[in-house]
């Protein structure tokens, strides 16, 4: 028999009582039970020390300028598929970026998939504007743009939005670490700075 | 290649023992004073937190009762979902193996990075392979493995072993965390503080320019979804997406246990995971791929190394619902006095007490289902539910039953218990050992004992007997005969009750104070 064969007959021979599988009662709140509040979602961002912006549908290129100009960035990449009307003002690098060029511009721009209210936690599916993965790991600085439209109320809303064969990140907050001492500390491998803009429809 | 014909068996190559028993090792780390105040710090500040992000949510017992149940349910039918795994993997480019011990694995893992022509890996934190050794197995072969997580960095810079699941180095403070960080990093800063941020941020410079050039990963797997063959990586620092994205090869080792059913099950698991493990609401970062994803070369490594035969035990199985959170080692007055290393296994703590000895077999870690005083607080703050005082008790038994087999004299302690079994099954012979022992009164510490009975002396005191029994107080009082025979006991009258039983009572309380040194 090879590793393959004798695992699996491993395990129908630890079965061989015949354990029924149980019942799975999905009594928890599901997904669309529950309406979606955007100020919860904006607080708990926040919570995890990202800063939190908010603006219209018409003045995103405004704000997302007024954002860069007040970290002092210049120069920011931007993926395939970012809105053209939301674009900013300062140097845009485009795709593709290899990983030297990501590690010197360090701030990139994207949209996302998704927000989720009662997490505070934004996905990134690779979709149009959102790049592939390393575009919004390398960079120090990470500006992301959420529509509110797209925050949805808790985990199971965005399990069942989200299609799991693509390559999908989830995001809460700057890159942080519990490991001295159990105390959360931002900053580590990821972004170290995390700025949300929410756009009102 | 043996054939397999019996019940799975446990596996021996493991990092699952020292070999040291639990209250040898443990006194090594209750005289650590720095340790265990350590420990104190962090785990109170980790409870606290915990319970703060698992009262937010209204339906945590709902949660924690559907989590148990989807666990349950795929260990029934598991070799249907390893299948299914195996061919959603398959079939999105990616390579699935089988490992049955850590031998396998590691020679599985070692064989693939040697077919890149590279010699220097980064790693992931991973139960999984800290379990199999793999790091050392990837030594001898050659080739060196850099650990990213921060803890797992910490350990591993200071030659240490892992004392928690989630954070390794949970036994070191920041002034030490400082000094095996001046002493071993090389290209550190001389003037770095023991802040926590400039902490992370030296682990920082000194993983970057490892990462931007890593060809090959290895990592662990927090969930595998049998439908759609996803994998799901829970981290925090960003070290695991370094890893996941950036190389062009990533090898994943994941305990056949660890699948879950459907896309949908995730739902459930990653409102658990958080808020146990580090008392977040989420974790920082969450990655999910399935496959050969953005033009990586990528493989599975199944592993078995004694979950079949935890699997066989149909009063064991359901430890193989552990989801790695941690939260019974942050709640276990045990575990935060004796330490991680104590139980001498790199899954420490009230898991790690029922774990290791299922996936070693009893035999081969007969000290761990003792490491508990049956307190109950593991099973409470269990986000799926085990039972682990319950398991424990039913190991203890286990042990003992395997000790019978290989003593055929008896051993002292169940010689000792036969006696006491004699003695208690018979009301004459009980009452006649309770005077004697009364009158004797003779010391509050254990007298110096004979080995073998010496070893369960030494960490015991006597409590010091009543003077007068509970029966021959009754008498006295003028019960109508010993309560164990009487159908409606008759109390014993008011006027004479507060004052007869003083004697017993001020010996008790004396005795407990002398306990409470």
């Amino acid at each position: 028999m090879n590793a393959r064969e004798e695992i699996l007959h491993r395990v129908r021979t630890a079965l061989a009582d015949r354990p029924a599988p149980p019942p799975v009662v999905r009594d928890y709140h599901q997904a669309g039970s529950r309406s979606v509040d955007v100020d919860v979602f904006a607080e708990r961002v926040a919570d995890y020390r990202a800063t939190v912006h908010r603006c219209g549908a018409s003045a995103v290129r405004e704000r997302v300028s007024q954002i860069l100009q007040e970290r002092s960035i210049d120069e920011i990449v931007v993926p395939v598929g970012f809105p053209a009307d939301w674009t900013p003002t300062v140097r845009i690098t485009h795709e593709p970026v290899s990983v030297e060029q990501l590690d010197r511009v360090s701030a990139v721009l994207t949209t996302c998939s998704l927000g989720i209210e009662q997490t505070g936690t934004i996905v990134l599916d690779a979709g149009p504007g959102q790049g592939p993965r390393v575009l919004t790991l390398v960079p120090d600085y990470h500006l992301v743009v959420v529509r509110e439209e797209q925050v949805v109320a808790a985990v199971p809303d965005a399990v069942a939005d989200l299609d799991p064969t693509r390559p999908l990140t989830w995001i809460s907050g700057p890159s942080a670490t519990s490991d001295i001492e159990l105390r959360r500390v931002e900053g580590v491998h990821g972004p170290r700075t995390l700025d949300v803009l929410l756009v009102a429809p | 290649m043996t054939t397999f014909l019996g019940m799975p068996t446990a596996s021996p190559t493991t990092h699952l023992r020292t070999g040291e028993s639990f209250p040898d090792a443990a006194r090594t780390g209750l005289a650590d004073s720095q340790q265990r105040h350590n420990l104190q710090v962090a785990t109170t500040t980790i409870r606290d937190k915990r319970a703060r992000v698992v009262a937010e949510l209204d339906d945590w017992e709902q949660l924690r009762a559907a989590g148990a149940a989807i666990k349950d349910a795929t260990l029934a039918e598991l070799p249907d979902h390893l299948e299914r795994f195996e061919a959603a993997v398959t079939a999105r480019g990616g390579t699935v193996h089988w490992a049955r011990d850590g031998d396998e694995a590691n020679a599985i893992v070692t064989r693939l990075i040697q077919a890149t022509g590279e010699t220097d890996v980064v790693k992931v934190k991973s139960m999984a392979t800290e379990e199999i050794g793999l790091n050392e197995a990837l030594a001898d072969a050659g080739i060196t493995a850099t650990e990213t997580d921060l803890a797992e960095l910490i350990v591993q810079l200071g030659n240490d072993r892992p004392s928690h699941i989630l954070v390794p180095a949970i036994h070191r403070n920041r002034s030490e965390i400082r000094e095996i960080f001046r002493d071993h990093m090389e290209d550190v800063d001389p003037g770095l503080t023991n802040d926590p941020e400039e902490l992370a941020g030296a682990a920082r410079l000194h993983l970057r320019r490892r990462f931007l050039s890593a060809k090959v990963a290895v990592s662990g797997a927090n969930f595998g979804v049998a439908e759609s063959g996803t994998l799901c990586v829970v981290e925090s620092e960003g070290n695991g997406r370094m890893c996941l994205t950036l190389p062009r090869t990533l090898i994943t080792v994941m305990g056949i246990e660890k699948l879950v059913p459907t896309w949908r099950d995730l739902e459930v698991f990653l409102q658990l995971l958080p808020r146990s493990s580090t008392g977040e609401r989420m974790n920082p970062y969450t990655s999910m791929w399935t496959g050969a994803t953005e033009g990586q070369d990528f493989h599975v490594v199944l592993l078995d190394n004694g979950r079949t035969a935890t699997l066989a035990d149909p009063n064991g199985r359901s430890a193989l619902r552990c989801i790695r959170c941690s939260a019974c080692l942050n709640v276990c007055p045990v575990y935060e006095r004796a330490g991680g290393h104590a139980y001498g296994s790199v899954y420490p703590g009230p898991i790690g007490a029922v774990l290791s000895p299922q996936l070693t077999g009893v035999k081969d870690n007969p000290s761990l289902p003792f490491a508990s005083s049956l307190c109950g607080a593991c099973y409470d703050v269990c986000p799926v539910a085990i039972d682990i005082p319950t398991m424990l008790v039913h190991l203890r038994a286990e042990v003992v039953a395997a000790k019978r087999e290989e003593h055929r004299v008896p051993t002292a302690e169940a010689a000792s218990m036969t006696a006491a079994a004699w003695t208690m099954s018979s009301r004459r012979r009980w009452t006649a050992a309770l005077r004697s022992l009364s009158l004797g009164r003779v010391a509050r510490r254990m007298p110096a004992l004979p080995p073998p009975l010496s070893s369960w002396a030494r960490s015991r005191d006597l409590p010091d007997m009543p003077r007068e029994t509970l029966r021959d107080w009754w008498v006295r009082e003028g019960g109508d005969a010993a309560p164990d025979s009487a159908a409606t006991p008759t109390p014993p009258s008011p006027s004479s009750a507060p004052s007869a039983p003083s004697a017993p009572s001020s010996s008790a309380s004396s005795a407990s104070e002398e306990d409470g040194r």
